[in-house]
């Protein structure tokens, strides 16, 4: 019987043509799927971009020049469970052709110089272990330096990487602490959140930006839904921790759809920057 | 202490024992007026060498399980006993007061500090006032403005860490825990004044985090201090709460872990068999601690001293660059115990 409606549907769709949406749980052509940069046309639920796509889609073309690209993460830990956390690394690694889950480096967007980088939520899902935490702070410290604006588009629904432990734990401090000195120095940090973002990303780099957008629909918030049910043992509350309900409660400024997302960006940046597109050097006053 | 008399962890039961001996010894010889002095001394022996074996012998799960005993000093332990002239400061000006976070001015030895921490309570009615020291966002957003405050006075800041973890709830979500958290982690790394803080029991993830940005980080022995609590790593792992104990071991999340990631700074050695055995001690240990680290500190000049907070955090990780592993970060070989 089970075999059977398997066979059936493999009968009338044909791997590749066809995706199930998550939004709306139909079927979608997935051509159409793929001109709308992974957003489904009938409920405009926003699929996962790998951080490859999301250049694509976000930046000017072959403007994006990645730094630092060669940073690859060990196992401090010596973590084993059912499978290590060695053998997990190669194979994500084997699947998207990245060392780990964040590229960063310096791109345009729309003719404006900019800083930029991203978590990729298909290199186990967008965690933040030392490789992550090094390379968001070193784009932060280059955006401070060079006084460029920081844009950082946040995927990451495996919140801070366990199989690293506490020195993951400490990468929420260190990304904090740089994004920290940024702001004393009068730098712009655009956080742009993507579905999902969870946990100890979203409780440090992600939730402190300056300006604030989201994706529509995205699965953002600091415990993971299961977590809190089993904690309250009640059943949540509809559309809690989207972007709509963060919107609702003053977490974010915006919402964009993805299709709008670089004109809205370079929008924002030109309210803040300079003429020369840079950061403007303020005097220092005290410490604060 | 617990009003209920003390309560032993399974490893301790041979503790027990002998303990139990000891009353009974002694409730005869006060009956029966012997002397039975000599055989009471060589129990007590025979129970702190025990001790000392099972101490030298802990697990991780073990450990942890310590650092959550009914019996450990908790913040009102250290505000009464470490500090002086504790005044409370309530409130976080947005939403409420909440209780698992405590905070105020207080004096340590001739010092006028302000101290920030985790509340656990000491009975079931404290328990449930504190929410087991499980923070909602007006807690850490309370924590950051009596910091602030301190910065505006130049008063020295120190926290105690000891919570399960920040509240995960529909309402902690609803006020942005995790943007709360988050902005105590770049505020705390602006302030300017002297920061200590201390791991005294437990150090869950993000909820730790939240007011654990300092100049110094201690831990006591017998602390743990984790990216996520060992019962959510073995449901993660193995879908079942009951391999705590050997995610505790994988997780790497004891003092002596932490010191070897660079994370921690000082071990602040417990009574042995751990701060409940004798909380009065363990109080007056850290108490010790707090006073040396900031004599430390307040000998930098303070430009100095926050390149030294900044170079700190900005050291912590480990992986490979042009394929070389970045080891020098971790100290290789053990920390004395
Ligand atoms: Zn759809």
């Amino acid at each position: 019987m089970f075999k059977r409606i398997r066979f059936r549907k493999k009968k009338e769709m044909p791997p590749g043509l066809f995706l199930r949406c998550p939004g709306c749980a139909n079927m979608q052509y997935k051509q159409d799927v793929d001109e709308r940069q992974q957003v489904c046309p009938e409920c405009n639920f926003h699929f996962e971009l790998s951080s490859r796509e999301r250049i694509a889609h976000l930046l000017d073309e072959d403007s994006f020049t990645e730094m630092w690209g060669d940073l690859a993460p060990t196992d401090p830990l010596n973590f084993k469970a059912k499978k290590a956390y060695k053998d997990r690394i190669e194979a994500s690694q084997a699947a998207t052709g990245l060392k780990d889950a964040c590229v960063v480096g310096t791109a345009e967007l729309e003719g404006k110089p900019v800083a930029f980088g991203c978590t990729d939520p298909k290199f186990m899902r967008g965690s933040m272990g030392s490789v992550v935490g090094e390379k968001i702070t070193r784009i932060i410290e280059h955006a401070t330096e060079e006084r460029l604006p920081l844009i950082f588009v946040s995927g990451s629904g495996g919140g801070a990487r366990m199989d690293e432990g506490a020195l993951s734990l400490m990468q929420m401090a260190k990304t904090s602490a740089a994004l920290a000195r940024m702001d004393q120095a009068g730098g712009l940090f655009v956080s742009v959140l993507t579905n999902p973002t969870m946990g100890g990303c979203m409780a440090s780099f992600a939730a402190l930006g300056d300006i604030t957008v989201a994706e529509p629909k995205a699965l953002l918030g600091f415990a993971g839904p299961r977590v809190i049910r089993d904690t309250i043992k009640a059943d949540l509350p509809e559309g809690f921790q989207t972007s709509e309900f963060l919107l609702e409660h003053g977490f974010l400024d915006m919402i964009v759809n993805r299709g709008e997302l670089r004109a809205k960006l370079a929008e924002l940046i030109g309210f803040c920057v300079g003429e020369d597109g840079k950061i403007v050097k303020k005097p220092r006053r005290g410490a604060g | 202490m617990a009003a209920s008399g003390p309560s032993y962890l399974d490893f301790e039961q041979p503790i027990h024992e002998i303990e139990q001996k000891i009353e009974e010894l002694e409730t005869f010889a006060d009956s029966t007026q012997l002397d039975l002095g000599d055989q009471i001394a060589q129990l007590r022996l025979l129970r702190d060498d025990l001790r000392r074996d099972i101490q030298s012998r802990l697990t991780p799960w073990q450990r942890v399980q310590i650092a959550r005993h009914p019996g450990r000093p908790v913040a009102a332990d250290y505000l009464e006993g470490a500090f002086t002239d504790f005044v409370e400061l309530h409130g976080d000006r947005t939403f409420g007061d909440d209780g698992a976070i405590a905070t105020g001015f207080a004096k340590l030895g001739e010092r006028r500090v302000l101290v920030v921490a985790h509340r656990k309570g000491k009975t079931t009615k404290d328990r449930i006032a504190c929410n087991f020291g499980s923070a909602h966002p007006e807690g850490y957003r309370k924590a950051i403005l009596k910091m602030q405050l301190a910065e505006k006075y130049g008063l020295p800041v120190i926290t105690l860490i000891d919570t399960p973890g920040a509240f995960p709830g529909v309402g902690a979500e609803e006020r942005g825990q995790a943007f709360i958290i988050a902005r105590n982690l770049l505020e705390m790394a602006k302030l300017t004044v002297p920061v200590i803080c201390t791991v005294i029991g437990e150090g869950g993830s993000g909820g730790a985090l939240g007011i654990g940005i300092g100049d110094r980080m201690l831990m006591l022995q017998n602390a743990y201090y984790s990216v996520i609590s060992p019962e959510g790593c073995s449901s993660i792992l193995w879908k079942t709460a009951e391999k705590a104990s050997e995610a505790a071991a994988i997780l790497k999340l004891t003092a002596k872990d932490l010191k070897r990631f660079r994370i921690v700074d000082e071990i602040v050695p417990e009574p042995v068999g751990g701060a409940h055995t004798d909380p009065a001690t363990a109080v007056d240990t850290v108490r010790e601690a707090l006073i040396r680290t900031l004599d430390e500190l307040e000998a930098l000049e303070t430009e100095q001293r926050l390149e030294m907070r900044y170079a700190k955090l900005r050291s912590i990780g480990v992986f490979l660059e042009d394929g070389v592993l970045e080891a020098r970060r971790v100290e290789v070989g053990s920390t004395a115990d």
